[in-house]
């Protein structure tokens, strides 16, 4: 669809969450052009500065403004926020660039033969292009610092698993829909594993918990099951900074 | 260390205060009480800025002993007494102040589905991201990011409260609301049939037993989408009232996730945010449609109620501490 619409694709429509929050979205389309544009209304909105906003969370085709209607109503919200709504943005990048080692082998990687098999490809083939992708950030939830990450190719359209695990260990890299994500917590989950990282994406016990936030871009690295488990043996597992990203 | 101790830990008592609602771009849930004028009228009985965090109680209480020279506390949100060993019950919605070694303890609540239990100065814990509130899930703030188990010392602020005349909350009839809890239609009113959404506000739901600090799951008739039960997942606010493949609704609260993939329904407004905290199992709730100025007027009224009412407490008679008086012979002397 994308091309077809595009100008219902970047029209804003407000949606009120109650007197809290009000969602500013973008049709129903989820790539990477759209989440830009979320991503760059909430930097432009960040820049305003406007007095009662309590914070913006970014998703895949939408903004949610969190807000304390003590101090500004849904109405002042949606005006002072038009103008930059419709604007086209085109970045939404933080300049921050990640390279997270995992491990694609064995018990890390429990559906990747499904994965191949459901793409058509060979596993070493799906390994080859989920490591050959450069990730955005799309959006971050479900869990405290967990990432959603767009667009692999085409051939990573896959449905969710039809019975979802009911525990699925921390370090997870799962696909599903063209995306890719990092379990932060051990959680049911509905997505295929593919690998497994040996980086916490997660720690209550650091100063900063998270690692990465949307807009960062991640790129992911193979490493064999004995590196992997070096890097996981550490307490707070493998530390990583990122590099710049621009 | 100046501390409360936990004898007996009741079921799922955390440290709680209004939470992070900063940090939900992270994927840190707000977290903080489930009922927040609880937490402000608590904090005011005690003299504490109306934000100060306090230990909320869901279920059964705890037993706590006195580990300091004196502590004053208050609890709100419930009817239920306080305790004192050997020294009789102390009413909720007035504050007390104890000596080193005395036991409280804070029975099941037979009323409310939580409780806020404030002390004078407030937790000697260590913040994150601004806030002392408990969130298991994430493991982070309170006490060592869990709920309170036997053994632990929450260590207090203010070691030895000044005397001064106690005091009361005059009425409490706040806890007795029985009006429908009142919503915004959507974000996702569109999702839903013309009729489903007319049964959602027709119909009394009951409150399920799968309830706990991340949302309420309510029981009644099947509530029909348009068109899926998958949406490209959203964000999410405290109140947000989700409806899965099963058609039930399940009210989202204090520890919900940040973002989800259902269709929302309907948003309870902030004003009563705090009665969704009072439900318990098998109670009744309807819900009514107000528009989002009604919702933003209800919250500036709530708002003026609390701050007149924590401005005009009671003085409390003095609380008869029979101990005390027995030691003194103040009654068995009396003919």
């Amino acid at each position: 669809m994308v091309g077809q619409e595009p100008d219902r694709e970047f029209t804003p429509v407000f949606l009120p969450a109650g007197d809290t929050g009000l969602v500013v979205q973008y049709g129903d389309t989820v790539d990477a052009a759209v989440n830009r544009q979320v991503r760059g209304l909430a930097a432009a909105v960040t820049g305003l500065d406007l007095p009662g906003v309590v914070d913006l969370v970014p998703t895949l085709r939408s903004l949610l403004v969190h807000y304390d209607p003590l101090v500004v109503s849904h109405a002042e919200l949606v005006r002072a926020i038009t103008p930059l709504a419709l604007r086209r943005h085109t970045t939404g990048l933080s300049g921050r660039r990640w390279r997270i080692p995992v491990c694609y082998e064995d018990d890390c990687a429990p559906d990747l033969p499904l994965v191949a098999e459901l793409a058509g490809l060979d596993p070493a083939e799906v390994v080859r292009r989920h490591t050959a992708t450069e990730f955005e950030v799309f959006m971050m939830g479900f869990l405290p610092g967990f990432p959603y990450l767009g667009m692999l190719p085409k051939e990573f359209d896959l449905p969710r698993r039809s019975n979802p695990r009911i525990r699925v260990p921390p370090g997870s890299i799962s696909v599903a829909a063209r995306q890719t994500t990092v379990y932060t917590l051990a959680s049911p989950g509905g997505w295929h594993l593919i690998g497994r990282t040996p980086v916490r994406f997660y720690d209550p016990g650091r100063e900063h918990p998270i690692l990465v936030r949307a807009g960062d871009l991640v790129m992911f690295e193979p490493v064999p099951m004995a590196r992997y488990r070096e890097l996981n043996a550490w307490p707070e597992g493998h530390e990583i900074r990122p590099e710049d990203g621009r | 260390m100046n501390a409360l101790r936990i004898i007996e830990p009741g079921f799922g008592v955390t440290v709680q205060d209004l939470g992070r609602p900063r940090t939900q771009h992270l994927g840190i849930p707000v977290s903080g009480v489930l009922d927040p004028v609880a937490l402000h009228l608590a904090n005011a009985l005690v003299g504490n800025a109306a934000d100060r965090a306090a230990l909320e109680i869901r279920l059964a209480g705890p037993t706590l002993e006195v580990g300091s020279p004196t502590v004053r506390l208050a609890l709100a949100g419930t009817r239920t007494p306080l305790e004192v060993s050997g020294a009789g019950t102390v009413p909720a919605h007035r504050s007390v102040r104890l000596r080193r070694g005395q036991r409280v303890r804070i029975g099941p609540l037979a009323d409310s589905g939580s409780a806020v239990l404030a002390v004078e100065g407030g937790f000697d814990l260590p913040a994150v991201a601004g806030s002392l509130s408990t969130c298991v899930r994430a493991r982070i703030g309170g006490l060592a990011g869990r709920a309170l188990v036997a053994g632990d010392a929450l260590a207090l602020r203010v070691a030895d409260p000044a005397p001064r005349g106690e005091c009361r909350l005059p009425v409490d009839t706040y806890l007795d609301e029985t009006g429908p809890v009142r919503v915004v239609p959507g974000p996702q009113r569109d999702a839903f049939t013309g009729a489903a959404f007319d049964l959602f506000l027709a119909t009394a739901w009951q409150v399920t037993h799968d309830a706990d600090r991340m949302g309420i799951r309510l029981e009644g008739p099947v509530l029909e989408h348009r068109c899926g039960h998958d949406i490209v997942s959203d964000g999410i606010v405290t109140g947000s009232v989700q409806v899965p493949g099963t058609g039930r609704p399940i009210i989202l609260l204090a520890d919900h996730q940040t973002t989800g993939g259902y269709p929302k329904i309907a948003t309870v407004i902030s004003a009563d945010i705090a009665r969704l905290g009072r439900l318990r199992p098998g109670d009744s709730v309807r819900f009514e449609a107000v528009s989002i100025e009604d919702a933003q007027a209800a919250r500036a009224t709530q708002r003026d109620w609390l701050e007149e009412t924590a401005a005009s407490l009671e003085p409390a008679g003095a609380w008869l501490d029979r101990d005390a008086l027995y030691r003194e012979n103040l009654i068995s002397g009396v003919v």
